[in-house]
């Protein structure tokens, strides 16, 4: 935690509204975002979030400020998202880890002949590189679905590696998964994102 | 020798820098001679930079909702004085 973070949450503590209010706005999107991986309904999962306030606001004279803020939010959604689905009984630890092998766009087999060489090479993607791409706005939206498509676990490990920029541990942590599975899970998520994208592209054209 | 396939299943150790240095290695030897494949690399990269721009311009910041703010008025008064 640096210098700052120790500032802000000197504020939260000498009960600054303003200081709970840019926390709040900060990250109840992105809280929102994970605890949605495990909960069926947008509104279980903004349940959950609630729940996630209540808990930061009584927890947050025991913080010990051994992880960042953000490491500590994100383990309490995790946490109280997890609880939620296993007692409606839909959730199995790592369930799609084995179930997902060949699934469509993982790297798929009949990309490549016998020697394991392309069939058909990636087709070329607009130079303008991810800002271009990203400035087009039916992109990003349809990139944001095409994460929602992806089964549970690898969003999960999706979000926090790649949206959220989390290291590989701090996200194993969070998620309760091995670095082995994370890494699966990880590869898996892109692998099927670069495939959305690819398809993306293709259509809109240049 | 790695395979094309060999490449697209270890591209995510390959940009995690998970790779041992003889695996690094012959992975880049492929690279150097496989255009699909460095296309197919380079993509795979611009993936993960496409999904780090998204978390960072997040959607407009919600209000707060009144019964949060509350309860964090309500924490401030019973806190213990520090």
């Amino acid at each position: 935690m640096d210098t700052a973070e120790h500032a802000f949450v000197d504020r939260l503590l000498a009960g600054d509204e303003g200081a709970f209010e840019e926390l709040v706005a900060t990250y109840q999107n992105r809280l929102l975002r994970l605890a949605r991986v495990y909960c069926r309904t947008d509104a279980l999962a903004a349940d959950v979030v609630q729940e996630t306030w209540l808990a930061v606001i009584r927890g947050l004279s025991r913080f010990e400020r051994r992880s960042s803020l953000r490491a500590w939010l994100f383990q309490i959604v995790a946490n109280r998202a997890r609880t939620h689905a296993t007692r409606e009984g839909r959730w199995v630890t790592a369930s799609d880890l084995g179930a997902d092998n060949a699934a469509a766009g993982d790297g798929g087999s009949d990309w490549f002949d016998a020697n394991g060489a392309w069939r058909q090479p990636p087709a070329e993607w607009p130079e303008a590189g991810p800002e271009g791409l990203l400035l087009r706005a039916e992109l990003r939206t349809a990139l944001l679905e095409a994460i929602d498509t992806l089964p549970e676990m690898q969003r999960a490990v999706v979000t926090l590696r790649d949206l959220e920029g989390m290291e590989a541990q701090e996200a194993c942590n969070i998620l309760g998964i091995s670095e082995t599975n994370q890494r699966v899970l990880l590869h898996r998520g892109r692998t099927r994102l670069r495939t959305a994208l690819a398809e993306l592209v293709a259509r809109s054209g240049p | 020798m790695l395979n094309c396939r060999d490449v697209t299943e270890r591209v995510t150790d390959y940009l995690e820098r998970d790779l041992s240095w003889w695996e690094r290695l012959w992975f880049r030897l492929h690279l150097a001679m496989c255009a699909a494949c460095r296309r197919y690399v380079a993509q795979m990269r611009t993936t993960t930079q496409l999904l780090r721009q998204l978390g960072e311009r997040p959607a407009d910041p919600p209000a707060v909702d009144p019964a949060i703010r509350e309860a964090f008025r309500a924490g401030r008064q019973s806190a213990p004085p520090r």
